[in-house]
């Protein structure tokens, strides 16, 4: 299956788009879907910590399992204001 | 802009808030804007590009008005945040907040602006004299109890 994945910030700039179509095994996870993004960004390691996720424009767990045709997006710390 | 709630691209305007909210009668308005600073971290500071998760960012501002329903049941609020490139000295954020007494009033937008910075996927790019920098704040969590609980901390002491 596929999903989307959306970049934000600097974790933008690191893959150099803000948005990739990605495929996944069944059953994956959000933390699938990271741990895939990391090994092909590695620069994107240090923020395994302090990233937020959301799934279809709504806040996530990384626990949680994605579907066919998902949104999955990956918030570095914000800073609006 | 009739909205109580925007993510913008254009220039804000606190009073066009005020007016959203229909405060008459009501008693007090505090209105909260932010501004381009013309430095940071020691750093001069030319302009900033602010970037959102706008479907997301939206929900966070009408979590936000959720949240202060709940603690102060009298407060109206608005709170419009732009985005995309901006001078100094223009506004970032404006907010404002209607309530029968200022006490609640100038709290709520306190509250607002405190949580805006730790739950809404809003993110400023830094242009300044000599390089630019992604300026990274909270790891958003509107879950998270201890974030909330610091910025009610702040919005009423």
């Amino acid at each position: 299956m596929h999903v989307t994945v959306r970049l934000f910030a600097r974790l933008r700039d690191i893959a150099g788009a803000g948005e990739l179509r990605r495929e996944v095994p069944g059953g994956a996870t959000v933390s699938t879907v990271w741990s895939s993004l990391m090994a092909e960004f590695p620069d994107m390691s240090p923020y395994e910590k302090s990233i937020s996720c959301a799934v279809n424009a709504d806040y996530s767990r990384f626990t949680a399992t994605v579907a066919d045709g998902d949104e999955v997006a990956f918030l570095p710390p914000v800073s609006g204001g | 802009m009739g909205a109580g709630t925007a993510i913008t691209t254009t220039p804000l305007d606190a009073d066009a808030l005020v007016r959203a909210l229909d405060a008459t009668g009501i008693g007090a308005v505090a209105t909260f804007v932010g501004l381009v600073r013309d430095n940071n971290l020691g750093r001069k500071v030319l302009h900033l590009e602010y970037e959102a998760y706008e479907p997301l960012a939206l929900r966070g501002l009408e979590l936000i008005i959720a949240e202060v329903s709940e603690k102060w049941p009298a407060v109206r609020l608005a709170i419009h945040h732009r985005i995309g490139r901006m001078e100094i000295g223009e506004a970032s954020v404006a907010i404002a907040a209607a309530s029968p007494h200022r006490a609640d009033a100038f709290a709520a937008a306190r509250y607002a602006i405190e949580r805006i910075k730790q739950i809404v996927p809003i993110w400023k790019h830094e242009y300044f004299e000599g390089g630019d920098v992604w300026i990274e704040g909270a790891t958003a969590d509107p879950d998270n109890v201890e974030a909330r609980e610091k910025a009610m901390k702040a919005a009423c002491t």
